[in-house]
């Protein structure tokens, strides 16, 4: 295909991706380095019998005036990155100092809010993934036994919980864990005490958020992984029964490297799908107890009257490079084999 | 073929049945009970003290006369007003999927039909912009938004929403031209068309079980998105997802629960129906990308 067209072919597609994807993270950048304008303080010095007394207030004129003017806020440099809410460096510079073991440290870490986010984050796709890859691979390997009849409504079924809008399939589980809820409930009498709550407790609010990524994405890997089962070579399957391998050394050392490619990319998928882990948070309400990268950078803007760009500007960054670290693995291994087409 | 040897029952087929079993409840179980519970009043819904009430309704008959009542429905629909919500997500979502096809097919043709280096680097780039949470984009585009003084309404949330879908419409279109043969467009520029007219009469009649495919994850990233639509839609231009959100903060003080139950199952049921006839296609969609690496 010459140059011109194909020129004109990507334009539109490219111009919407540099419009609305590229400059965006430019934009994001520039206003990270920015910081909100203070109020604008007035002293005044009211005199009475009893002498006088100097009063601040608010020039709540003068204040929006220079909000209208920079929008942007005042130029802070790299100052938002290092801050508190951020990276916090003198922070956890001192619990490292004042720690005696990794538990304090741990813990003091836990306070700051970015660290707090991030340690969820890197949790939640720790512990999601994996468990998807493998009960995925159990229940595709399962459903590919079952006869034809049950096949495509069991497949029918488990569409439902991947592709129901995250933000709903939360919910619909945090009114049945809820303490009224019918799981909540159960587990109360289960454990027979009636204050338990799910939602309480930092462990449980982690674990159930957890569970629910599971129960969210697994019938990815389920489906991607039953539609690899039906492409192993069946003249290698024979060839290792009559070889005398039993059911699950043939699954071993068969089947499941017949699918490692597929694994790859399920992994791939995963991992960028948990690592932005946000609507199940705001459903249940659980930011007392956990939040996530996604999380922290709406709330920051949610900030009522007063979104904070320059902080959500900050940690947006931070969540890019996140990604892209995340991705290195990928894209060159991807990079290699567009070289070795090529050449 | 069959043998009674792969027939033979071993642990692992218990195992393996158990755990399929327990998954399909598992899956379908939370669906059914909402679905159910939506037509009962809030304290079967939430029947602490006996699940059974939640089944049999017995507030429901105490407080309505029957063991079924659209009280819900009504207070989400019409007194909440979601179907404005809902006509709004249609709008929105008929808009992105329409665009989103238009712009992904040409690029994703081009992309297939071109082995310089860039066509490669804008694929790489696309994968790097489909892993971006959608929230830090949306950081970004708040301030320029408000400055222009097109927050709020709908065009800029189409247009965002067809952005942020390109990446993954691009990879899944480049891949499906890959598997359309080259000499079928190459044969009829050979007999005179230009590349677009090979493009139009040739490529674009066979093009549509793709297009299809792509099409309905572009539905669905649309229709489930709570980041971009709730950040960037106004009050009374509010879609369905960011709307059940707010109903969350409303109705919950004002003992209003069964509204949002109602609204949420509503919001799941074209999801339903969408599986129900599409079924085939989302399945080779999802394993589409996966096979051919």
């Amino acid at each position: 295909m010459k140059h011109r067209t194909f020129f004109w072919f990507i334009l539109p597609t490219l111009s919407a991706m540099i419009l609305f994807i590229a400059l965006p993270i430019v934009s994001v950048f520039i206003q990270s380095l920015y910081v909100q304008h203070e109020q604008v303080l007035v002293v005044s010095e009211s005199c009475g019998p009893f002498g006088c007394t100097e009063t601040t207030s608010i020039d709540a004129e003068a204040t929006a005036k220079i909000r209208e003017e920079q929008p942007l806020g005042q130029f802070n440099g790299l100052k938002t990155y290092t801050n508190r809410s951020h990276l916090a460096f003198a922070e956890v510079g001192e619990a490292w100092r004042e720690s005696q073991d990794w538990g304090t440290f741990l813990d003091a870490v836990m306070d700051l809010p970015f660290y707090k986010a991030l340690i969820f984050t890197l949790t939640y796709t720790a512990v999601v993934t994996p468990l998807v890859l493998v009960l995925g691979l159990a229940i595709a390997v399962g459903v590919n036994k079952l006869p034809k009849v049950i096949k495509g409504p069991s497949i029918f079924v488990s569409l439902l919980p991947f592709l129901v809008t995250p933000l709903v399939g939360s919910l619909i589980l945090f009114w049945m864990v809820d303490g009224d809820g019918i799981i909540g409930a159960t587990l109360q009498i289960l454990f027979d005490d009636p204050s338990l709550s799910l939602k309480a407790s930092t462990p449980l609010t982690w674990i159930m958020l957890m569970v629910y990524g599971v129960w969210h994405t697994l019938p990815f890997s389920f489906i991607t992984f039953y539609a690899g089962l039906q492409t192993v070579p069946q003249d290698t399957l024979e060839a290792a029964q009559i070889d005398g391998a039993s059911k699950w050394q043939t699954l071993i050392s068969v089947v499941v490297p017949h699918l490692m490619p597929l694994v790859a990319f399920v992994t791939l998928m995963l991992l960028m799908d948990n690592f932005r882990v946000f609507e199940p948070i705001v459903s249940f309400s659980a930011q007392a107890h956990a939040t996530s990268l996604s999380w922290f950078i709406f709330n920051d803007l949610r900030e009522s009257g007063n979104p904070l760009y320059g902080s959500a500007g900050a940690t947006s960054i931070l969540t890019i490079i996140g990604v892209v670290i995340l991705l290195t693995p990928v894209l060159i291994r991807t990079w290699r084999d567009f070289n070795r087409k090529v050449h | 073929m069959t043998t009674k040897a792969q027939n033979r029952t071993t642990p692992l087929t218990v195992i393996s049945f158990a755990l399929v079993g327990l998954w399909l409840v598992l899956a379908a179980f939370p669906f059914i009970w909402t679905l159910w519970g939506s037509f009962k009043v809030q304290a079967d819904f939430f029947s602490k003290a006996d699940w059974t009430n939640a089944i049999f309704g017995v507030f429901t008959t105490a407080e309505t006369g029957g063991p079924f009542t659209g009280k819900g429905y009504y207070g989400a629909w019409v007194q909440e007003e979601f179907w404005h919500s809902a006509l709004n997500s249609s709008i929105v979502v008929f808009f992105t999927v329409c665009i989103s096809l238009t712009f992904g097919t040409l690029g994703g043709y081009a992309l297939a039909r071109s082995g310089f280096r860039y066509a490669f680097w804008i694929l790489m780039a696309a994968l790097v912009f489909r892993a971006m949470p959608h929230i830090t984009l949306v950081s970004g585009y708040l301030l320029p938004f408000f400055e222009w003084n097109i927050w709020g309404i709908l065009p800029t949330t189409i247009i965002v929403l067809v952005a942020i879908n390109q990446p993954f419409t691009l990879w899944m279109l480049h891949s499906y031209f890959q598997n359309i043969p080259k000499d079928l467009d190459e044969s009829a520029m050979v007999d005179g068309c230009t590349r677009f007219q090979a493009f139009r009469f040739v490529i674009v009649p066979v093009m549509w079980p793709g297009v299809i495919t792509t099409g309905l994850f572009s539905f669905l990233l649309a229709y489930n998105d709570f980041a971009v639509t709730s950040m960037l839609l106004s009050g009374e231009n509010e879609t369905m997802i960011p709307a059940i959100a707010s109903f969350l903060g409303t109705t919950q003080v004002e003992g209003n629960v069964m509204f949002a139950v109602a609204a949420v199952v509503s919001a799941t049921a074209p999801l339903f129906v969408l599986i129900l006839f599409f079924q085939r296609q989302i399945v080779s969609g999802l394993t589409a990308g996966a096979v051919k690496g």
